[in-house]
């Protein structure tokens, strides 16, 4: 059964990159393909980052409401980014390249989230307790970027502000092939411990029981989650429901939580999504900002959902 | 065997447990008994290397737990907690195929699968097997955590309130298999019982804590006695003798 609706999720995401590739074609036909293509890659790699650190970031904490977004992870790049414009200037960070620019970054997010994340690994950590401690950290630290914001001088802020929200459409191109090399790490990463991370899933103390190192292991998921959140926010910027909409639609669809199933499955429902919702949106119906809006809806109510199932048990 | 040396464990100032030293034997069942707050799940964890050691030592089979891989001695040592586990999506037969994890690490064998049929069949959870662990009872769920944890062919098994949320018919079943397990396989097990009689029938050895120290350990004979007792839970009971086992009338 999990192998058909599997087959029948790669056919849809097909169709969704064929969709995206060939709707409302004019022009120059070579031109026009190249563009969407690179657009392409960017999607896809944006769609299988959100969805694997939003399954990885769940089995880590053993709980199918958190997304890496709803703990302020992306929150903690977009400061990252901030603190850098900040510390540089609006010149000095447009002059340094983009790869570099990625690396600092993420290396200003890693630092921050390993001190915030670290009772994650140590003490199972009451549900409502997390929801608040994320909700907390992103507020606090969009609090802070705003207030570097402030700080900045107008052309730097404009070289901020323009990286602070999601955006399907202006795909910074330059970190795609850095993105790209980051996420397919992740994900062979991932394919190869399936069988583990199923016995990660099933809590801290289970998993010791069954000769996980547990600090190890969940240290070195975090930190997946967090190259992966920082990839595709400085992709598309912030995406809030998106992960959970994806992770729970998987789990819905093929109706389990092993890796070696819900991993995939939840990589192409993403795909589908934001490849097939962009292709409609751009080339369909002609406006082009309200992907972002939707997915994001659609993920709201997903959570709020969940939440209410979720009290119910 | 499993050593435990000078094993003292605090909590924020609080003394939770003060210098145990105890060896267990392979081979039979081992009850620890005791008040709430006594540190029975305590000692049980630590010995699972589910908490860091603070003072003392434990040693199974000749392996520290504290150096050792974890892979190797989930091969040797199972536990089930009184928690159990985030139960998503996962059926009765995923949940219990897990518990052959150490050996396969999750491409299974035929003999890994015979072994999860096995469990499954022993514990009377074969026909939920396609159910969703969130579908299921407390006591149906605490039986499929069960067969997980005996899945793992361990030589020891560590086992927090197995019987909770267990009906009379499961909880004797439950220690008839752990008592078959004893005497036919030579394997061991620890297990924090609140039930005294449990203890007196299916037990070869009765270890009884109170504020983080054993204050009696010997056979049930010999721990089951209205003085051991009052002095273990602070109140007097009768004690009588039924089929050459004691008999704790605990609730009179």
């Amino acid at each position: 059964m999990h192998k058909r609706r599997l087959v029948l999720l790669a056919v849809l995401a097909v169709f969704s990159v064929a969709a995206f590739l060939t709707l409302g074609l004019r022009g120059n036909l070579a031109f026009v393909l190249q563009i969407r293509a690179v657009k392409l890659l960017a999607l896809v790699q944006v769609a299988v980052s959100v969805a694997l650190s939003t399954v990885l970031f769940q089995t880590v904490t053993a709980n199918r409401i958190l997304t890496p977004s709803i703990m302020g992870l992306d929150a903690l790049y977009l400061f990252g980014q901030a603190l850098l414009v900040f510390l540089l200037g609006g010149l000095g960070y447009a002059a340094i390249g983009g790869g570099w620019k990625f690396a600092a970054e993420v290396l200003i997010m890693i630092a921050l989230a390993a001190v915030l994340l670290r009772p994650l690994l140590t003490a199972r950590l009451d549900m409502s307790l997390l929801l608040l401690t994320g909700v907390t950290i992103g507020l606090l630290f969009r609090s802070l970027s705003q207030l570097l914001f402030r700080l900045l001088d107008p052309n730097a802020f404009a070289v901020v502000q323009a990286a602070s929200f999601a955006n399907f459409n202006a795909l910074r191109a330059d970190l795609t092939i850095i993105g790209s090399v980051v996420t397919f790490a992740a994900a062979s990463l991932c394919w190869h411990q399936r069988y583990r991370l199923d016995v990660v899933a099933l809590g801290r103390e289970a998993a010791i029981g069954l000769g996980i190192d547990w600090l190890r292991t969940a240290a070195l998921l975090l930190l997946i989650v967090a190259l992966l959140v920082a990839v595709s926010t400085a992709l598309v910027g912030p995406v809030a429901f998106f992960g959970l909409l994806v992770a729970a639609l998987a789990e819905r669809i093929l109706g389990t939580r092993r890796h070696a199933v819900l991993l995939p499955a939840a990589a192409l429902v993403a795909i589908i999504l934001l490849v097939g919702g962009q292709a409609i949106f751009q080339h369909l119906l002609g406006s082009t900002s309200t992907l972002g809006v939707v997915i994001e809806f659609a993920g709201g109510i997903a959570f709020l959902l969940l939440l209410y199932l979720g009290s119910r048990t | 065997m499993i050593l435990i040396e000078d094993l003292s464990l605090a909590h924020g100032g609080t003394p939770i447990l003060r210098d145990i030293n105890l060896t267990i034997d392979r081979g039979g069942i081992v009850a620890l008994v005791g008040p709430n707050g006594a540190g029975k799940s305590s000692l049980l964890s630590l010995i699972a290397r589910l908490r860091p050691l603070q003072t003392g030592r434990v040693v199974i089979d000749g392996l520290p737990v504290t150096t050792t891989p974890g892979p190797e001695l989930a091969r040797r040592m199972a536990i089930l907690r009184q928690d159990g586990v985030f139960a998503g999506r996962l059926t009765v037969r995923e949940l219990v195929g897990l518990g052959r994890f150490p050996h396969s690490q999750g491409r299974s064998t035929p003999q890994d699968r015979a072994r999860v049929e096995e469990a499954l069949a022993q514990f009377g959870v074969a026909d939920l097997a396609e159910r969703f662990l969130e579908t299921l009872s407390g006591g149906q769920r605490q039986r499929a955590l069960v067969a997980m944890t005996f899945c793992q062919g361990t030589d020891y098994l560590l086992l927090d309130e197995p019987l909770n949320n267990l009906d009379m018919f499961h909880a004797r079943h439950l220690m008839q298999s752990l008592r078959r397990m004893a005497d036919e396989e030579e394997r061991t097990a620890i297990i924090v019982l609140h039930d005294i009689n449990q203890a007196a029938a299916y037990a070869d050895r009765i270890i009884a804590m109170r504020d983080g120290r054993v204050v009696a350990d010997g056979t049930p004979q010999d721990v089951l006695t209205p003085d051991t007792l009052a002095e273990i839970f602070g109140y007097r009971m009768q004690v009588t003798q039924i089929g050459g086992k004691p008999l704790v009338l605990h609730h009179l």
